[in-house]
């Protein structure tokens, strides 16, 4: 039987879209993953260095052009290896056993004598005449990928599975342009756009004397509908008419959310569609049975860039070239195609390096700003650079989450049938998903509000990921209610539904054998029968001396968190010490994970660590404040982060795994470490939180409540 | 109202024609001199992104006017070392990896710079302090500290800067 096509490469069949021998000595890889902080385009070159049989150093990596490189829609869901690097490795695969099919006939041998070494073909380990290069030009490639080659074995791997230093590193440590922000275009011209409220607002006049007053430069201005915009020579200039712009333009129709609807318990009571995911609630009620229930919550979250988004565009010889540092340069085009009403065929969207991307944030935006800027002023290159305080009001947030746990226990405390019902927005407001553009909802004649819908679970889910535990439980289910009015846009962060999930998954675990009167690793191991997850956990506890801390310190506690990233990708266990006076100080944290295969190893510990760091600023620090008069935090001031100083000393152990599939992990330490968080607070303090975050003011209160 | 302004970059002496006193620095540097190795991080002295030294100082430079400069001596991150030449502090970011998306570690070495210009036997307590004006989104806290230190003990083992 032939096996099926990784799915990507199915999307992409031609070899050519991903492999080609231009340059001498060069191998042109594309992929259609773009780096996003996250280092994938070193990994992408290992893998394509190691199928290929070619130095890492002759690769040349295009990423994220919808003029050359493969559409495999969005960089996100830690996909890029599962999904993006397997197709990638099939291809080269297949491309090397053209080669070497050629190259056979031409030297009158088989194939098995046949190997590569750096790209130059040897028969029986001795030099030939040939090699990629020089058989380019009689090698094909213009043909579908048949999926059929042989793939290196695991035993023969000398590049794939190494610790490999990113490409990408040196250009920025040595201040060199390696940002779309340092991009700069022939006769460019900087613009800033001055945002619709929201939806529906209509703008009632300009005082464009006062503005330009305040620029103190050269300015012009753009408008088209309710889409308003600065441009200028100056990008100085731009700036300070665009900060004055807000006190000299009159909105209709202007709505701020209120500070209640800051919490996620505001969800609770609005509209939503109803959905049950599992197995039917018992007709009967179980008897006997005690039924155990908590509420967790977490609020709105930022993606809070360190960089605001940035876009580039210019309309020439009516074809539109837009440069971006989005996820997704396909659905982009499609989205900019729809929103200014062109073919796709006369659009090029490319992907250029932006600041760290940890989901949908700014950058879709901020490149259709350009493009629509660019469409009216033809000729003429236009960057957009969001300011600061429009990048925390306009980007997308990450839902507030209710979680609701529900169990029923058996005589030992184990749950026998299991709950998790969730109120959320959608986690998928991605364009052409469930949301427009912000600047076509600006243009005249604004496209309909496309009806709400969430990521579906064959991909993850979105609200729902990982609300289902991994535990041995007879029966379980989960409630979904997609609330469909919320106070912000929303839409994809890092892991989306699986950190609250797994954060009260988890927290309520420790609830449950804590009243069973269990050690919680003990508890979680008694049922636990999936021999990786119980591995990360034993390691872990190992890691942490989990055993030695029964005698408890005050004030001070361990706590564990454990999931199985979407339940499909990869396994991390988590500890956190820490201590609580009023306010929390993290000690220590240790991770133990299974990725499977690793293709850069230390490129993986990076993002496991830098997952368990954005995660405790979560749980300790983070949420989208309304205050009435804006539409969230403006400036870092009102969006506190975690610092240098508050970061513990972190272990992170990658299990080993005998297997060449890869298990995403760039998401995977978000839902333990908040779970690992709230479980050592538990201990430390004696009481239980459960709403999020855990700032000073609210262990003060929980504790004065005491 | 074009205010032309005398200083020196990286060792070399600039003249600038801003539009008016009040431009930011950092304006000037990424635009008017190209040197885009400075990144825009907020605009509001908040997260470190386009710390420069202007006499041996670390400043934030997006609200720092131009005028203020009139005749300092400004280093940016493309005048510490080279990637023939790196600095001990770029050399130890590129061995420990220290890094994921990079946007603010121009920021973050230039701030370390001055740290380990004013004191050479930093603690890693000490290090953090002095990076906690600068914001790293990413995660890349403990290997940023760690390469710190390694720069630390090269230099006082005679490195050159």
């Amino acid at each position: 039987m032939t096996p099926a096509l990784p799915s990507m490469l199915a999307d992409n069949p031609r070899l050519d879209r991903w492999v080609n021998f231009t340059a001498p000595g060069q191998v042109a890889i594309s992929t259609g993953r773009v780096e996003i902080g996250q280092g994938v385009l070193t990994a992408m070159a290992q893998i394509a260095a190691e199928e290929l049989d070619v130095a890492v150093e002759r690769i040349e990596i295009r990423s994220g052009d919808t003029d050359v490189t493969p559409n495999e829609g969005y960089t996100a869901g830690s996909q890029s290896m599962q999904a993006g690097g397997v197709a990638l490795r099939q291809a080269c695969a297949d491309v090397r056993a053209l080669f070497l099919n050629h190259a056979a006939r031409l030297l009158g041998c088989t194939k098995a004598e046949l190997t590569v070494h750096d790209g130059r073909i040897l028969r029986a380990g001795e030099p030939t005449d040939h090699d990629y290069w020089s058989l380019a030009t009689s090698v094909v490639l213009a043909t579908e990928a048949a999926g059929t080659a042989p793939r290196k074995p695991l035993s023969e791997y000398t590049v794939v599975g190494r610790d490999t230093a990113r490409l990408d590193l040196p250009a920025k440590l040595f201040g060199q342009p390696a940002f779309i922000h340092d991009m700069n275009l022939d006769g460019m011209a900087h613009a800033r756009v001055v945002r619709q409220p929201n939806r529906g607002a209509t703008l009632v006049s300009v005082d464009e004397e006062a503005i330009r007053r305040a620029a103190r430069g050269q300015i012009a201005f753009v408008r088209d509908g309710n889409f308003l915009a600065i441009v200028g020579d100056n990008e100085t200039a731009v700036e300070a008419a665009a900060a004055a712009a807000t006190d000299h333009v009159v909105w209709r129709g202007a709505e701020r959310p209120a500070s209640l609807q800051q919490e996620a318990t505001w969800l609770l009571q609005r509209p939503a569609v109803d959905r049950i995911i599992g197995e039917p609630a018992a007709a009967e009620p179980l008897r006997g049975l005690q039924t155990l229930e908590a509420t967790y919550t977490r609020p709105h979250l930022a993606h809070a860039s360190i960089g605001p988004s940035c876009g580039l565009a210019i309309y020439k010889d009516e074809h539109l070239t837009v440069w971006t540092h989005c996820q997704g340069v396909f659905p982009l085009r499609a989205a900019l195609a729809r929103a200014l009403r062109l073919d796709p065929s006369v659009i090029s969207v490319r992907h250029v390096q932006g600041p760290g991307c940890y989901g949908h944030n700014g950058a879709d935006d901020a490149a259709t700003d350009a493009a629509v800027i660019a469409l009216q002023m033809p000729g003429r290159a236009i960057r957009v650079r969001w300011r600061r305080q429009e990048e925390f009001a306009f980007e997308p947030v990450s839902p507030a989450m209710v979680v609701k746990v529900r169990a029923k226990i058996d005589e030992a405390g184990h749950p026998l049938d299991w709950t998790t019902e969730i109120w959320s927005g959608t986690h998928q407001g991605r364009p052409g998903g469930g949301a427009n553009l912000l600047a076509a909802e600006a243009l005249p004649n604004p496209p309909p509000v496309p009806a709400p819908i969430d990521v579906p679970e064959t991909v993850g889910g979105g609200a729902t990921r990982n609300a289902e535990p991994l535990y041995d439980i007879p029966a379980k289910r989960i409630v979904h209610h997609l609330v469909t009015e919320v106070p912000r846009r929303t839409s994809a962060l890092r892991g989306l539904g699986a950190m609250p999930n797994v954060f009260a998954l988890e927290c309520f675990t420790d609830e449950l054998a804590e009243r069973a009167g269990k050690d919680p690793v003990e508890y979680r191991l008694a049922q636990l029968s999936d021999p990786r997850a119980r591995a990360v956990i034993e390691r872990v506890a190992a890691m942490a001396d989990w055993s030695a801390q029964q005698s408890r310190q005050a004030n001070r506690g361990k706590g564990i968190g454990f999931a199985r990233y979407k339940n499909r990708a990869a396994y991390a266990a988590v500890v956190v010490e820490l201590e609580v006076e009023d306010s929390i100080r993290l000690l220590h944290a240790w991770c133990a994970a299974d990725v499977g295969l690793a293709v850069n190893p230390d490129a993986v510990v990076n993002q496991l660590e830098g997952g368990m760091i954005q995660s405790a600023s979560w749980v300790l620090k983070e949420q989208v404040r309304f205050d009435n008069a804006t539409a969230g935090p403006i400036d870092w001031q009102g969006y506190p982060v975690l610092r240098f100083s508050e970061i513990p000393e972190i272990e992170i152990e990658l299990l080993h795994a005998e297997t060449d599939v890869p298990l995403g992990a760039g998401e995977a330490t978000a839902g333990p470490t908040a779970a690992a968080i709230g479980n050592a607070v538990s201990r430390a303090l004696g009481v239980r939180i459960r709403d999020l975050p855990l700032t000073r003011e609210r262990i003060m209160a929980m504790l004065l409540a005491q | 109202m074009t205010q032309t302004v005398a200083f020196t970059v990286n060792g070399r002496p600039v003249s600038v024609a801003a539009a008016h006193e009040q431009t930011p620095l950092l304006d000037v540097l990424r635009n008017d001199l190209r040197l885009t190795g400075t990144r825009f991080g907020c605009g509001l002295e908040q997260c470190g992104c386009c710390v420069v030294l202007i006499d041996g100082k670390p400043e934030k430079s997006c609200t720092r006017s131009i005028d203020s400069v009139a005749g300092c001596d400004v280093t940016t991150i493309e005048g510490i070392g080279t990637p023939e030449r790196p600095h001990p502090l770029q050399q130890a970011f590129l061995e420990e990896q220290a890094g994921q998306c990079g946007y603010c570690l121009s920021g973050i070495i230039i701030s370390a710079k001055a740290l380990l210009d004013r004191d050479a036997s930093p603690s890693r307590a000490e290090i953090a302090r002095a990076l906690d004006d600068n914001i790293c989104r990413c995660g890349a806290h403990n290997r940023i500290l760690r390469a710190v230190e390694k720069a630390a003990a090269r230099l006082r083992e005679g490195w050159r800067a």
